[in-house]
């Protein structure tokens, strides 16, 4: 985009969460509940761990094959929706505005002002390190469940993929610790979600107007 | 109704218990007079499908289901028909193999080999039906591949037998034919495309790990394919038909993927 267009655009600002994102979001909320709650189903017919059985109201399905229903009809939101998601973060610099730079003395400030409770919320539109972090996190996350997913569910058709992560078991097992942290993703996303309603009303309204400044044309291009 | 929330479908963990056999057996006739009455008075099969299913909405059982059908067409898609499975070593191999049936071992009916018949349908040149005996003198072929269960568990198993493929050619069956059936002794049934019974591992078997099947196995005669879930590997095989008819199977029935390629 040139400078001249630039010019152009009468107003510079636009939403701190754009409804494209907002969009992206709830779908991929609706996709992770319906994903976790299924496997959790599938699980429970061969527990990895001998303690843990997910207790039947917190499943999805009655039976078995319920659960494996949802769970191959919840993967396609999830990757379908994850996919636009993470090319729309690159594509309009969302992902460099908010998550970069991320510096090791900003992380040791912020965990030692959350140590202290005093993190401060007054900047929906800026993300803390720590924040940063976390969302980095579980898109590395996301893109990992997805991939052993894959492996998990084609172990001979993609019996390059899964012999990267050794047995079948092992698969299993990656792909159990990377919902475990989506799970712990989601109580500390939705506890401080709710700790500063602002941010959850910003998720569905839109939230401040924001202006991107220098090296924003990108999403200013996509609004 | 049901007590045991996470019992396998698959692989009872328990020895039998009556009064959940009892409770079963109540359910499968309330299914069955359930699925009638709403047949009769519904458009037809489609609705019949959802009988076995008493909790979820008939509306969302047709979305999932048409999801799974969809995903049936997808695994065809990325089936590779000459890409072979991770194959392993004997000294690997579980024995005897993990049991898996939608009834307990101790149910087993064992078939008499001496009077089996191996039965042929549909799309075959020569569907003169095969002994045992017979069918031990064709030239075998060993795989060690690894058994996936649709709940999570695996085990390698050591199997032998004659290779689908060239029997049949051996019979005349129409390769360009879409589905093979199975039909079993224990009114189990279970179909593949043409594609997966046409891969180098996809056998019939008679023996595992070197010895004839033992009863809960199989024997005389079951379907052992690297490609898919253990449940298509269809057990006590009675008779086979090529057909281009699609039909439902045993769990295809109750909601389980058709395909189920690994």
């Amino acid at each position: 985009m040139s400078t001249t267009t630039m010019t152009q655009v009468p107003a510079r600002t636009h939403r701190l969460h754009p409804l494209p994102l907002r969009i992206m979001h709830w779908i991929n909320a609706v996709a992770i509940f319906i994903m976790i709650g299924s496997g959790w189903k599938i699980y429970n017919d061969d527990a990895i761990f001998g303690f843990l059985h997910f207790p039947d109201f917190l499943v999805i399905g009655k039976w078995a094959q319920h659960g494996l229903q949802w769970h191959f009809f919840g993967m396609w939101i999830f990757v379908l929706n994850g996919l636009a998601y993470l090319s729309y973060g690159i594509a309009t610099g969302r992902f460099r505005r908010k998550l970069f730079p991320i510096s090791i003395r900003e992380i040791l400030a912020t965990v030692g002002d959350a140590l202290r409770f005093r993190l401060r919320h007054d900047d929906l539109t800026h993300y803390n390190a720590v924040q940063k972090i976390l969302y980095l996190g579980v898109m590395c996350i996301g893109v990992l469940i997805v991939i052993s997913g894959l492996a998990l569910w084609k172990p001979v058709q993609f019996s390059e993929l899964a012999a990267l992560f050794g047995s079948f078991q092992t698969i299993r097992l990656v792909h159990f610790l990377c919902m475990s942290a989506i799970v712990g993703f989601v109580v500390i996303h939705v506890t401080l979600a709710l700790l500063v309603p602002r941010s959850l009303v910003a998720m569905i309204t839109g939230g401040p107007a924001v202006d991107d400044g220098p090296g924003a044309t990108t999403e200013m291009k996509a609004h | 109704m049901f007590q045991s929330r996470s019992r396998s479908l698959f692989r009872p963990k328990r020895p039998i218990d009556q009064s959940v056999l009892k409770e079963n057996r109540k359910l499968v006739r309330d299914i069955n007079r359930r699925g009638l009455l709403r047949g009769a008075v519904s458009l037809g099969a489609l609705t019949m499908l959802t009988g076995c299913d008493v909790t979820e909405n008939d509306s969302v059982q047709k979305v999932l289901r048409a999801v799974s059908a969809w995903n049936d067409g997808v695994q065809e898609l990325i089936f590779r028909p000459n890409h072979l499975a991770p194959t392993f070593s004997p000294s690997q191999v579980v024995k005897p193999p993990r049991f898996n049936a939608y009834y307990d071992i101790e149910d087993v009916k064992p078939v008499n080999g001496a009077t089996w018949k191996l039965e042929l349908a549909g799309r075959i040149a020569n569907k003169q039906p095969w002994t045992a005996q017979q069918i031990y003198q064709l030239p075998e072929q060993e795989i060690i591949i690894r058994h996936v269960c649709v709940e999570g568990w695996d085990y390698i198993g050591q199997w032998s037998g004659v290779n689908l493929r060239s029997f049949f050619e051996r019979i005349g069956a129409d390769t360009t034919a879409k589905y093979v059936y199975f039909i079993c002794n224990d009114d189990y049934t279970e179909s593949i495309d043409m594609a997966t019974a046409l891969h180098p591992q996809t056998l019939l078997a008679t023996k595992y790990a070197g010895d004839i099947l033992a009863d809960p196995f199989g024997y005389p005669l079951r379907l052992r394919t690297s490609t898919k879930l253990g449940y298509k590997n269809a057990k006590w095989i009675k008779a086979i038909e090529v057909t281009n008819d699609f039909r439902e199977t045993f769990w295809s029935k109750q909601g389980f993927n058709w395909f189920a390629g690994i």
